[in-house]
């Protein structure tokens, strides 16, 4: 188990190399950079300001060959946890990101926490009571759930609820809370808010995971040993949560690793919808004004959290599988 | 020598019909045709197409022609019997023109139907001018007003006054020729890369492996966007139409390229295939020969799956306003038009439409490439 973990571990390096590279290379390939355009602006206040821009330059190193830029990007970030400079906002990128990085993973853990709750007993009755009425009706908002894209669903809700309850839309909590410190009331205001980016978001990954736990349990339902457990006088429930459920619900947990990088995309997507105080925004405005350390910090951390969230899904399925581990 | 019965015996044999021996490709089919809702989909998804290719002739008016009064004009409906001046009715198919009022309460202008002025509508009736093909040129469209200076909204207008319907039946071409392309282009660098992998397996194996799990790993949304929002939006249209395809289809060709390199690794030791090789194929032979046409039906099946991928994505980008941008027309700069609460309170058929379409394209897509699945899995229950 230790060799594994650690043998997991020292692959993730040259990811994150990667993912790290990928990055810069993205932020950089627009043409010209964001003083190219801030001078643009300038330039049309009638001012010349060819000797402010170029001491600017001359600061951030946008003159500079590109390896030499990301050497010193990098250098910032692993020796001195600096992530740059965002220029239109003119404040660390650090004190811009943290808590909306805080919010997206705090929302994609719950979805993935709502999408195991919902998919797990939804795909244990329609495996069990294959072809009923129930079965067909999971099957089929599973393919609706896999058609409608995320936005799209979002948008649809934001309709509904403001058509037919009057619910005000957007946000993670109602205008009057904004700024306010943490009360009971204004959790309360969140929870009624936070539900539905998550059930929005959810709903892809839940109908596929229920059509994947339906297909793994009937596999098993059908097999000698759950015959003979049968045979032997075990209730049904029992048999059920004890042997076949058990067995099915491995290939449950390994589908974290592709499920998270698709929840956080989807969230991203979703809050620029829903106007969530969360990166999606954040990494758009960024993305369309060139303000490429905020751009690309946004990223690389968003990467970065990924692919540590699957590494710590892969050890917890080498945990429970043993034989992942001797592969 | 008595040879009589034998011969009689078969003689008789010849009225019997000879059993039927289809090849692989009938029993496929014939399994195909029992997935019932796949069935329908192939129909589905074959209209679709056809939509795309003859749009121009579907539409009830020009895409880019714009009417300022008609702004958020609400869907039009079709009525059937038009009254005489008599009072007596006919059978006519009209739709009703409409007059703007002021909602006092609300301080807003609103359109109710003008019972007075009628729009006849008829089939094959004369209208803008386009190509068909871009070969020739034609006036006539499928459906549409009789009078080519009336105006009909059968699915509302938009905030220009320009019809959705027409929006949405030549946004089809883009929106649906995306995920074509781009399955092209992933299935290009899938099997490449994924028959190198499972045929040579070893450290070429282990890299393309390790690369592919690295695309898996990060989230594609926020990598799409940077990678999209590079795009400059001088570039001519088309340019941007090809970037976009090549973005969205790096999703398409992991999978593949994983399908492909499991099929390789487990026939890689088949028989028929050592068989081939001691015969002296070279590589190539082998793979080109006879280890592509025994996969190629599971290929068709996954690229059919891929094509819905493709289409969300590019929705999903062009919605956010990085990827395709106005004037070109598809699903996703349609929905961009829709992407607040209050415009869609104001004109839900901007966000209803559109979407329509969307979730039809791809369920049908989704259905034909699982019933595809099943019929080419000779293993499958």
């Amino acid at each position: 188990m230790m060799g594994f973990c650690l043998r997991r571990i020292l692959y993730m390096i040259p990811t994150l190399f990667l993912v790290s590279i990928v990055t810069f290379v993205i932020i950089q390939l627009p043409p010209g950079d964001y003083l190219d355009s801030l001078a643009a602006d300038m330039g049309e206040s009638g001012s010349d300001n060819t000797a402010v821009i170029e001491t600017l330059r001359q600061q951030y190193g946008l003159g500079q060959p590109m390896y030499v830029q990301y050497y010193k990007w990098m250098k910032g970030i692993l020796l001195y946890g600096n992530f740059g400079i965002s220029f239109e906002k003119n404040v660390l990128v650090t004190d811009l990101i943290w808590d909306r990085l805080g919010w997206t993973f705090g929302i994609s853990i719950l979805t993935l926490l709502f999408i195991w709750i919902t998919a797990l007993p939804i795909g244990i009755y329609s495996a069990v009571r294959k072809y009923s009425f129930g079965d067909y009706t999971a099957t089929f908002f599973g393919f609706i759930g896999l058609a409608v894209p995320n936005f799209l669903l979002a948008l649809l809700m934001m309709y509904i609820s403001f058509k037919y309850f009057g619910q005000s839309v957007g946000g993670l909590v109602s205008p009057e809370y904004i700024g306010e410190p943490w009360t009971y009331a204004k959790f309360i205001d969140l929870l009624k808010h936070i539900w539905m980016p998550i059930v929005v978001v959810g709903t892809s990954g839940a109908a596929a995971l229920i059509r994947i736990m339906r297909a793994n349990l009937l596999d098993e339902l059908y097999r000698p040993y759950v015959a003979t457990a049968r045979a032997k006088g075990m209730s049904e429930f029992q048999l059920l949560m004890k042997y076949p459920v058990r067995v099915a619900l491995n290939p449950f947990i390994s589908t974290i690793g592709w499920i998270l990088p698709s929840l956080v995309s989807g969230e991203i997507i979703v809050a620029v919808v829903m106007n969530l105080p969360t990166t999606g925004p954040l990494l758009l405005r960024a993305l369309l004004v060139q303000d490429m350390y905020l751009a690309g910090s946004l990223i690389l951390i968003v990467s970065l959290l990924t692919v540590i969230g699957t590494l710590i899904s892969d050890l917890l399925l080498a945990w429970i599988d043993p034989r992942i581990r001797y592969q | 020598m008595n040879t009589n019965p034998t011969t009689t015996v078969m003689e008789n044999d010849d009225d019997v019909a000879a059993p039927v021996l289809l090849s692989p490709l009938a029993l496929t089919w014939r399994k195909f045709k029992r997935h019932r809702i796949a069935y329908i989909s192939l129909y589905v998804v074959g209209l679709i197409y056809l939509m795309a290719i003859f749009g121009e002739f579907l539409t009830t008016s020009d895409i880019h022609k714009t009417s300022t009064r008609r702004a958020f004009a609400p869907p039009m409906g079709i009525h059937l019997f038009a009254p005489n001046e008599d009072g007596s009715s006919r059978f006519q198919l009209h739709a009703k023109g409409l007059k703007l009022e002021i909602d006092k309460v609300a301080m807003r202008r609103v359109f109710a139907e003008d019972e007075e002025k009628i729009i006849p509508l008829g089939f094959f009736v004369k209208g803008y001018e386009y190509k068909v093909l871009g070969l020739f040129s034609s006036n006539t469209h499928f459906f549409g007003p009789v009078n080519p200076r009336d105006t009909v909204f059968l699915m509302g207008a938009d905030r220009l006054g320009r019809d959705i319907m027409s929006r949405i039946i030549i946004g089809t071409r883009v929106s649906m020729s995306i995920g074509l392309v781009g399955v092209i282009v992933s299935l290009f660098i899938g099997v490449t890369l994924g028959g190198i992998s499972g045929f040579f397996g070893g450290w070429v194996d282990n890299l393309i492996q390790r690369l592919i799990e690295f695309i898996r790993s990060i989230p594609t949304i926020p990598l799409w966007m940077g990678l999209a929002a590079a795009i400059p939006l001088s570039w001519p249209p088309l340019k941007t139409y090809f970037v976009v395809t090549l973005i969205v289809s790096m999703i398409g060709w992991t999978s593949l390229a994983r399908e492909v390199r499991g099929k390789f690794l487990s026939l890689r030791y088949e028989d028929f295939i050592i068989a081939a090789r001691l015969d002296g194929l070279s590589n190539m032979e082998v793979i080109r020969k006879h280890m592509v046409p025994s996969f190629s039906s599971h290929i068709i099946a996954s690229l059919t799956l891929a094509v819905p991928l493709m289409i969300l994505a590019e929705t999903s980008l062009s919605f956010l306003g990085v990827g395709l941008q106005p004037p070109v027309v598809s699903w996703g700069t349609l929905l961009k038009e829709a992407q607040n609460v209050r415009t869609i309170i104001e004109a839900p058929w901007l966000l209803i439409a559109p979407a329509t379409m969307i979730v039809v394209a791809v369920l049908a897509l989704n259905f034909l490439g699982d019933g595809l699945r099943d019929a080419a899995d000779p293993h499958a229950h």
